[in-house]
């Protein structure tokens, strides 16, 4: 079993230029459980996923993983590039629209971090893509380059591309988004395994169904504002705010026919 | 038309020959090289050094390059800069071409979806590593049909450096033409000599690209 990451989020601010996009976040991601980010778009789901890793610099507030501030040493003050690059080994991203490397096949595309960034050999790097391939259910496509895989197998080689690195914590920004309907459950299993195998997960979602049966905790933003951080099933079967009511009412209407 | 006297001047064409792909190969390559450390200087380096690069590259684009090597060549010397007339067509061609392959490179690096950089930052490469492995491939594959496009805007450019007394082609062609009056002879040589040289280029840069973006396109 790998040893999982907690992180906190404490009072965290983000605007982009006069638009306050992150207000006053307070939020506790508890080691080996799976959190659930929901909320319409334009909420500010992405983007505080984003500071978890400080792919986006917050402004104010701080956000600890395993009790270490990412991105500055105090506040206002950056950390040096190498002790970010460290931190963030055992943070996984997996993105929207996958993100792969189009001049390299899967394998290289898995390969890439741990010789580039683990200091691996190539033969010793390459096994353990294929082992991380295999474990996606690509054993067979490790030769193919991303123009020669469906959308479905392209985010599973960037779900292998994050976990050959072994991380501690996993983030994911919409993973099924961008995907035919009919592959879409393909990459929610293998997400459903990592669960299972107490890996510590961030899932910013529209499957209300995978929130509902696979998260510990569901996040409700809107607005820039964390409305709610609860069980599944009182978020999503028992909500008390009107806003996530009014949320959950339009999502069940736009899936009904 | 009288192709006799090809027999005494086919010598000296064909050297003028060599002299003008040598020129504009050198010319190309070193042209590029200062083009790609422009743009990658532009996209890390500091505001100050970004704008003396701006001021650099309006410059040099803002002049002939006729009048670009007049100053190197005979204005040169007055600061020391004393050339022969080759190594100064070479460093001509390579000031001359440099801004245009920079900018060709930077639109190339815009065109790399920074989603991939966003990808490889995730992970924990250093800059240097994005560079070499993402950044670089990506932005050359896509910079590619413009670099061949204006190494071929190049070719003709090199025929300038006959004001300079380099010995290319134009030069041997002016010579001919001076010594014996038969300009409509000289010249088709020239235009011959240069459809083929352009032809070369294009294709090869056509085998290049149909090479390299072969694992890139989607399979439809
Ligand atoms: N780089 C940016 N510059 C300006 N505004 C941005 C930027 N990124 C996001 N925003 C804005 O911040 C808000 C939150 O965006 P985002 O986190 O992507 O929302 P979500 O993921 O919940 O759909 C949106 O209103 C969006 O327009
Ligand atoms: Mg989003």
């Amino acid at each position: 079993m790998v040893s999982a990451s907690s992180v906190e989020i404490r009072k965290v601010n983000k605007h982009y230029g006069t638009f306050h996009a992150l207000k006053d976040i307070d939020l506790v991601i508890p080691p080996g459980k799976v959190t659930c980010l929901i909320g319409p778009s334009g909420s500010g789901k992405s983007t505080l996923l984003r500071c978890v890793n400080f792919l986006e610099e917050y402004d104010s507030g701080e956000v600890l993983i395993d009790g270490t501030m990412i991105g500055y040493e105090a506040p206002g003050k950056k950390m040096p590039g190498r002790k970010l690059r460290e931190m963030r080994r055992s943070i996984g991203m997996v993105f929207q629209q996958f993100n792969l490397w189009p001049h390299m096949t899967a394998r290289e595309n898995v390969a890439e971090g741990l010789i580039r960034v683990r200091g691996l050999s190539k033969s010793e790097a390459h096994r353990r893509a294929a082992d991380a391939l295999a474990k996606v259910g690509l054993a067979d496509k490790m030769a193919n380059h991303p123009s020669r895989l469906s959308g479905g197998q392209q985010q599973r080689v960037a779900i292998a591309r994050a976990i050959a690195m072994e991380p501690r914590l996993m983030l994911f920004d919409e993973p099924t988004s961008a995907l035919d309907p009919e592959l879409v459950g393909e990459v929610l299993n293998v997400m459903k395994t990592l669960a299972s195998e107490g890996m510590t997960m961030v899932v910013v979602t529209h499957e209300m169904g995978f929130a509902a049966h696979v998260a510990d905790q569901v996040v409700f933003m809107e607005k820039g504002e964390l409305v709610g951080v609860d069980s599944p099933d009182r978020i999503l079967h028992h909500p008390e705010d009107a806003r996530i009511q009014s949320f959950l009412r339009t999502y069940h209407e736009r899936n009904s026919f | 038309m009288d192709w006799s006297i090809l027999q005494q001047y086919g010598p000296g064409l064909l050297s003028g020959f060599g002299t003008t792909i040598l020129c504009w190969l050198l010319g190309t390559v070193f042209g590029m090289a200062l083009g790609l450390v422009l743009a990658l200087a532009q996209r890390y380096g500091a505001r100050w050094l970004n704008r003396v690069i701006q001021v650099y590259v309006e410059i040099i684009r803002g002049t002939p390059f006729l009048v670009q090597l007049f100053v190197l060549y005979y204005g040169g010397p007055l600061v020391g800069l004393r050339l022969d007339a080759l190594p100064a067509g070479l460093l001509g061609l390579t000031v001359y071409g440099s801004p245009y392959f920079a900018e060709i490179f930077r639109s190339g690096f815009r065109a790399v979806p920074h989603g991939q950089i966003e990808a490889a930052r995730a992970i924990g490469m250093t800059e240097a590593s994005i560079v070499r492995r993402i950044l670089l491939p990506l932005g050359l594959v896509s910079s590619l049909p413009a670099l061949v496009n204006f190494s071929i805007i190049l070719t003709k450019e090199t025929v300038i450096l006959s004001i300079i007394t380099v010995p290319e082609l134009m030069y041997q062609v002016q010579r001919m033409s001076t010594e014996t009056f038969r300009y409509l002879e000289a010249n088709l040589v020239l235009a011959l000599f240069f459809w083929a040289l352009v032809e070369a280029i294009s294709n090869a840069g056509r085998w290049l690209e149909a090479r390299i973006t072969k694992h890139l396109v989607e399979r439809t």
